[in-house]
């Protein structure tokens, strides 16, 4: 696979339904954003639901993509046409899960920290996190801990989730947790740090629930952990 | 200054007459250091540049780095690595920490040649800016909208520049060439421009005092 060379025709609507998806997969990895569209509208006239197109033939699409990301095979410009891909389909599939009334995992507020502006890891997060079924607020870029402060008491979310890409702003996490701290408002949420420079090491120095490495890992360990703190809660109860 | 080799993609070394200590630079700013050696006329220091392209990529830059330093051990009296943190979020340092070697002060290059405290100043009062050096802006093509694949897909360029607006040339030299390179990727990425002459910043003043002790 390979998102420069040259694509070969395919017939989607040719293809029977494990065909399809794997080659969703495909054109996803490639960052095809037409067929993506094409392929979705197949399996939902074929009578799929849209949690299945979405977990079956985008969210795993996109987990294969951050595989390779992690492991060096593909960059930057691929995974950002890949996650452009899947958001078209996004697109299709957001309204009729919306209809469904399926219930949500949770809510999370994300956003990158103040005097930071980059978000393209952000975004894919948040992208991974509206698969795994979460609604997510997207606070957008530079955001000072007023900000995170004032939509966590808005939104009361389940998850708050951080980002930064730059050395010199990753500190600042710390400033938001401190606060919260302070507030006495640090155990009402999962706080979720990530970003390029980041590792465990620092997740667990400035108070964070977990780092997550990449947008897969960040919807995973998001279900475990809102999962984990439900059952300890009815257990409490 | 002699004509510079391919900075961008290869290692290389600049022997000195009479090799004494070593600076390992980054190839991003060779130049700059190889200027500074002319300009004090030392001739007992050699340097040996890593691929400037390794700005991009900071995650393989301690490895680069531990990597050179064990091969070179014992080669010199003393080594200076001539990089900043460089986005390795301290990684550089637990390497340099091992070797016993010190670096350039502060986060990054534009850091050292604005002056660090200056540089948060700026940044500070404008955090969706976007900097170059002499060297990127000498390879912005090559190191941005290449590497990017921005020629291919124009598509991702506001998904990776939307946000900023303001590209800041922070100029080592009085090069007319570069601030029209510099200018025309402002325009590229569509944001205002701002030239600051800096000159070598602190760059001079940590190689003198490696060189001179």
């Amino acid at each position: 696979m390979n998102a420069d060379s040259d694509a070969q025709e395919v017939d989607l609507g040719s293809l029977v339904d494990d065909d399809l998806v794997a080659q969703m997969h495909d054109d996803l990895y490639d960052g095809l954003a037409a067929e993506i569209l094409e392929g979705t509208e197949i399996l939902l006239e074929r009578g799929w639901g849209p949690d299945k197109v979405l977990n079956d033939a985008l969210v795993e699409g996109m987990r294969i993509v951050g595989i390779d990301f992690r492991d060096g095979i593909l960059f930057v410009p691929e995974v950002l046409l890949a996650a452009n891909a899947m958001k078209g389909g996004m697109g299709i599939l957001r309204p009729l899960l919306a209809e469904t009334g399926a219930e949500r995992m949770g809510t999370v507020v994300i956003g990158t920290v103040k005097g930071d502006i980059h978000d393209i890891g952000k975004n894919l997060v948040g992208m991974m996190l509206e698969g795994a079924g979460f609604e997510v607020i997207d606070l957008g870029i530079n955001n000072p801990v007023e900000a995170y402060l004032e939509a966590l008491e808005e939104h009361k979310p389940d998850i708050l989730g951080m980002s930064a890409l730059l050395t010199t702003t990753m500190p600042y996490m710390k400033v938001v947790i401190g606060a919260l701290e302070e507030k006495g408002l640090r155990n009402d949420q999962i706080v979720l740090v990530g970003g390029a420079p980041l590792n465990e090491e620092f997740g667990k120095a400035v108070g964070a629930d977990a780092y997550c490495r990449d947008a897969a890992v960040a919807a995973e360990t998001a279900q475990a952990l809102v999962l984990a703190r439900r059952a300890a809660a009815a257990t409490a109860s | 200054m002699q004509p510079l080799p391919q900075l961008l993609d290869e290692e290389h070394v600049f022997e000195a007459e009479r090799p004494e200590v070593l600076i390992l630079a980054c190839g991003a700013i060779a130049r700059e250091v190889l200027a500074v050696i002319e300009l004090n006329g030392w001739t007992h220091v050699t340097v040996r540049c890593l691929p400037g392209k390794l700005h991009s990529t900071p995650a393989k830059i301690a490895p680069a780095v531990d990597a050179k330093l064990r091969e070179l051990k014992g080669d010199y009296e003393r080594i200076f690595v001539a990089y900043a943190d460089c986005g390795t979020a301290g990684e550089l340092d637990k390497v340099l920490d091992v070797h016993g070697v010190e670096r350039l002060p502060g986060a990054h290059c534009y850091g050292f040649f604005a002056g660090n405290d200056a540089w948060q100043i700026m940044h500070d009062a404008e955090p969706a800016t976007f900097y170059l050096t002499d060297f990127l802006a000498r390879h912005f093509d090559s190191l941005v909208v290449k590497s990017l694949k921005l020629d291919r897909h124009p598509e991702l360029k506001p998904l990776i520049f939307g946000n900023y607006k303001r590209l800041v040339y922070l100029a080592q030299t009085d090069n007319p060439d570069l601030v029209e390179r510099a200018r025309k990727a402002a325009d590229y990425l569509g944001v205002t421009f701002e030239q600051r002459r800096t000159g070598y910043g602190e760059l001079l003043p940590s190689l003198e005092r490696f060189a001179n002790a």
